[in-house]
């Protein structure tokens, strides 16, 4: 009986959570007709979220290319088939791999951060000192830390589609024998621009989560360091639970 | 003019506030005095709305606190300043731009008048020089003042002290004391400052309430206070433990 109660106490709760979370994504969309007064501000998260992640997005996206390339590759070998590999290293890169392990990467990188950074805002009492201001939080930190976010995913995904594709070529033309053109005329002859917006529409999707969760999180830190830590690290077991889900949903529900 | 009436309060399954009664006039300045988990800051934070209060009302020249949706509550704030018991600077902006954030949301002043007022409240808290720095390279003293002035930048009808000497030796306490009394008889603000520091109580306050087990047992003038004929009153300001203080520490 106990199992059953704690078990129902804890969905309960994960859905509560879920509530707010949508909650407060809504409030902060809803602020975005302002991003133009605090073009600053989402800049900066611009910034922050998108440009300094390239780099790693990048390096992850390529090895990411490599290895699809490299394992079907080799399989389609053993039927004489390997020439397809540019189209299905293009397949899985725009559809999965490039959204879901770039918003993996941010959620590590930003969204922990994010909920570090308002959590401590929130144990020193800094959000506050903005309400005292009459200020809102949702609208001075959440609206552009989710509309950076929104913008962003997709822009990291294209980055990494592109990449990919060049570590799958790589390794196309010098482990499994595919020549360039080869490898590119059948990316283009198999992918088809639905291939293209899923992966979009899955990026941006990703990019709310991770604000959404990481902001949440933060904003409802628990006094104290230990808050703070607790904080950071649901915010990125919660966006990579909701990524994943999501990332099934969307698929589902496109093809 | 602060209105607190008949305010009941539960935090974490305890009383915390149990039927506090206070009323300020304008331009008064009321210190609140009570040891350390008296409930002077959940006292506070009702009143500028950041809690809902189980029973009772706070009235602010007339409005209910309480009663008032978030988008009223930000209206009666912005007549509001709040120096927060960790001075709770934005630490990610400069002390320029702290002070300069409240003016650039609520006013209509170009980019060189914000400045001068800056500067101007800058140096009203003896600050010098300090607008490009970030609050992490100030001392805790100069935090607090910068705190000071941030709460004041927009000439605020009513203004909330949370502990403002706490933390700051005797020499650094008296002068905010100090400021704290000069900038009140600038901008003859509305005030509540929550202190359990006395020297600092006797020093700036009009009347003195004392919060006890979460009521407001004695208050009056400084002189009052200090020839109050209540036991716990008298313990207090003289700073000697309470009986039943002593006997809780001995149980544990
Ligand atoms: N958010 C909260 N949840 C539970 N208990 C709280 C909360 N805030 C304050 N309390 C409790 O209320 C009491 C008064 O707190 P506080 O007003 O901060 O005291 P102080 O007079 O030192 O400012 C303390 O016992 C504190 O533990
Ligand atoms: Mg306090």
């Amino acid at each position: 009986m106990r199992v059953l109660e704690n078990t129902g106490d804890y969905v309960l709760n994960a859905l509560q959570g879920v509530g707010e979370a949508a909650l407060l994504l809504l409030r902060g969309l809803s602020w975005s007709y302002q991003a133009l007064k605090y073009r600053a501000l989402v800049s900066e998260q611009m910034l922050f979220s998108g440009v300094e992640s390239l780099p790693v997005v990048m390096v992850v996206a390529f090895f990411v290319g490599m290895v699809v390339s490299l394992q079907t590759g080799q399989e389609m070998a053993r039927f004489q088939l390997q020439d397809n590999i540019g189209g299905i290293v293009a397949a899985s890169m725009f559809r999965e791999m490039g959204p879901v392990f770039s918003a993996l990467i941010v959620a590590g990188r930003v969204g922990s951060s994010m909920a570090a950074q308002l959590g401590t805002m929130k144990v020193s009492e800094e959000i506050d000192a903005l309400e005292a201001m009459s200020i809102n939080p949702v609208r001075y930190l959440v609206m552009p830390r989710v509309l950076a976010l929104l913008v962003m995913m997709p822009v990291l995904t294209l980055f990494a589609n592109g990449v990919g594709l060049i570590g799958g070529a790589l390794v196309g033309r010098y482990q499994i024998g595919v020549s360039y053109y080869t490898f590119f005329d059948t990316v283009v002859r198999n992918i088809q621009i639905r291939d293209i917006t899923s992966g979009l529409i899955k990026a941006a999707t990703f990019g709310l989560i991770i604000g959404s969760v990481s902001c949440h999180q933060g904003l409802k830190a628990a006094e104290g360091a230990r808050g703070v830590g607790r904080a950071t690290t649901r915010s990125l077991v919660y966006s990579f639970l909701f990524i994943l889900m999501f990332d099934y949903f969307i698929t589902a529900f496109i093809y | 003019m602060i209105d607190i009436v008949g305010l009941k309060k539960s935090l974490g399954g305890k009383e915390v506030l149990k039927g506090v009664d206070l009323r300020i006039d304008s331009g008064e300045l009321l210190a609140v005095i009570g040891g350390s988990g008296a409930g002077k800051t959940v006292l506070l934070k009702h009143v500028i709305g950041f809690l809902k209060p189980d029973r009772g009302d706070i009235l602010v020249n007339g409005v209910s606190v309480p009663r008032a949706s978030q988008k009223e509550l930000y209206e009666i704030r912005k007549d509001f300043g709040m120096l927060f018991q960790t001075a709770a600077l934005l630490q990610s902006l400069t002390i320029g731009e702290n002070l300069a954030l409240p003016l650039k949301e609520h006013t209509k002043l170009s980019r060189q008048e914000i400045d001068r007022v800056v500067t101007e409240r800058l140096n009203w808290v003896k600050l010098f020089n300090v607008e490009n720095r970030l609050p992490s390279d100030l001392s805790v003293g100069m935090m607090k003042r910068a705190g000071l002035a941030r709460a004041l930048v927009r000439d605020p009808k009513i203004v909330l002290f949370d502990e403002p000497t706490t933390g700051l030796d005797p020499v650094l306490s008296s002068t905010i004391g100090q400021l704290i009394i000069d900038l009140h008889g600038r901008l003859k603000f509305t005030s509540i400052a929550v202190t359990h520091d006395m020297s600092l109580a006797y020093m700036i306050a009009d009347r003195i309430a004392m919060l006890h087990h979460g009521r407001i047992i004695g208050i009056g003038t400084p002189e009052e206070i200090k020839t109050s004929k209540s036991q716990v009153v008298q313990q207090f300001i003289r700073g000697m433990p309470s009986i039943q203080s002593a006997e809780s520490l001995l149980q544990r």
